[in-house]
């Protein structure tokens, strides 16, 4: 029952709402991957779609690695023997690939939203 | 080596480009090569003790550390941009007439080029430690010298290569409307650096994303190809953004045109009247 009659009062009322929206998603859904001998893992890892992921990354090479997703657009630089946090999503289902930058070769995974 | 390589040229490609703007747009400035060069020295230092720190940084601010460390030297840089933007624009005319009417620079010196060191320092900074990080890696796990030291030879000589393409490639633009493209130029970097900082305070959960992927042109133009990778440094092209990153665009970009237009274009009429008054039909 909204009576916002004046372009203004609609603006501030829609960011409101966009950042309630983004308020409401806090419940995370936790996930794990490891990195070891430059590789992910699981290589594949599945989560829940429509919901905010909180993703925790084990390094437990003594080197480090850059976990890195164009489709997630997100990258973070773990060091070695060290662990990082990136939240994610809430994601579409689908198929997400991600890599580690420093050993592409081996480090490759893909996160599955379902 | 070619690995090495080829992680060693985009890292330095991105440095490149950004420190090939700030030279066009510093044409003509005596000393710039001190200012430019004092700029990739610090950000190389610089690079070396973020690398060093890179664990002390990751875990700092309970694991966000990373992400406010980019996103405030970003930021930083933003700033910078905007300063040096503005002022180009509320300066540039008299500049140019000072050039003619002395025939030197004595103006010149007077303009922020620290804010630019700044820039140029923060560009390197970043892509550096990163490279720092990755050799680090590389000669931990037992990769040899000549691997490494050829890595780094290939992909420096290949991202300067392309700096330097780009920076001639701007000297053609002609000397009339050179300032203003540069300056323009400027602006969209600094447009996309901030989205870039969008980016790291959403991975960091501290701000929202406002829709995660806004539209997906990956399939036109990909963020990983080379294009798609030097449009990302230079205009701050994203093949997935967020709506929180077309914020951060839209606000740098409108902030620093209404900066350049409010002081550029308010001190620019009366100096015109007061010497030639048909010189609004500029």
């Amino acid at each position: 029952m909204t009576t916002a009659q004046n372009p203004m009062t609609r603006m501030l009322f829609l960011i409101a709402t966009l950042f309630a929206a983004g308020l409401a998603q806090a419940v995370e859904y936790a996930a794990k991957l490891a990195i070891r001998d430059h590789k992910f893992e699981p290589a594949e890892l599945t989560v829940p779609a429509g919901q905010k992921i909180k993703l925790l990354v084990e390094n437990r090479d003594a080197t480090p690695e850059e976990f890195e997703s164009n489709e997630l657009n997100r990258e973070k630089i773990v060091v070695g023997n060290g662990s990082i946090i990136v939240y994610l999503g809430p994601l579409d289902a689908g198929r997400y690939p991600f890599f580690g930058d420093f050993h592409q070769e081996t480090a490759q995974g893909v996160l599955i939203a379902k | 080596m070619l690995g090495t390589g080829l992680l060693v040229f985009r890292e330095v490609l991105e440095a490149a480009l950004i420190v090939s703007i700030v030279c066009a747009a510093t044409r003509g400035v005596p000393a710039r090569g001190r200012w430019v060069g004092s700029g990739i020295g610090f950000g190389v230092l610089g690079a070396i003790v973020v690398a060093f720190f890179a664990s002390a940084i990751a875990a700092a601010v309970s694991g966000i550390g990373q992400e406010l460390f980019n996103a405030s030297v970003l930021l930083a840089a933003v700033v910078m941009i905007a300063w040096h933007a503005i002022w180009m624009a509320s300066h540039g005319k008299e500049l140019a007439m000072q050039m003619k009417a002395v025939g030197g620079a004595v103006q010149a010196g007077r303009r922020p080029l620290s804010a630019l060191l700044i820039v140029v320092a923060i560009a390197v900074l970043r892509e550096g430690s990163e490279v720092v990080l990755f050799l680090y890696g590389q000669a931990a796990s037992g990769a040899g010298a000549i691997d490494i030291g050829g890595g780094i030879a290939l992909g420096i000589v290949g991202g300067v290569a392309v700096g330097f393409a780009l920076y001639f490639g701007l000297l053609g633009i002609p000397m009339r409307y050179f300032f203003t493209a540069t300056n323009w130029l400027m602006l969209l970097l600094a447009a996309g650096l901030a989205s870039q900082a969008a980016r790291f305070l959403i991975q960091a959960d501290i701000l929202p994303a406002l829709g995660n992927r806004v539209w997906d042109s990956s399939p036109i133009l990909s963020d990983h190809s080379l294009i798609g990778q030097a449009l990302h440094t230079l205009i701050g092209y994203d093949a997935r953004p967020a709506g929180m990153q077309l914020l951060f665009y839209a606000v740098t970009a409108v902030a620093i045109a209404f900066g350049m237009k409010l002081w550029g274009g308010a001190a620019q009429p009366v100096r015109a009247t007061l010497s030639v008054p048909a010189a609004q039909s500029r």
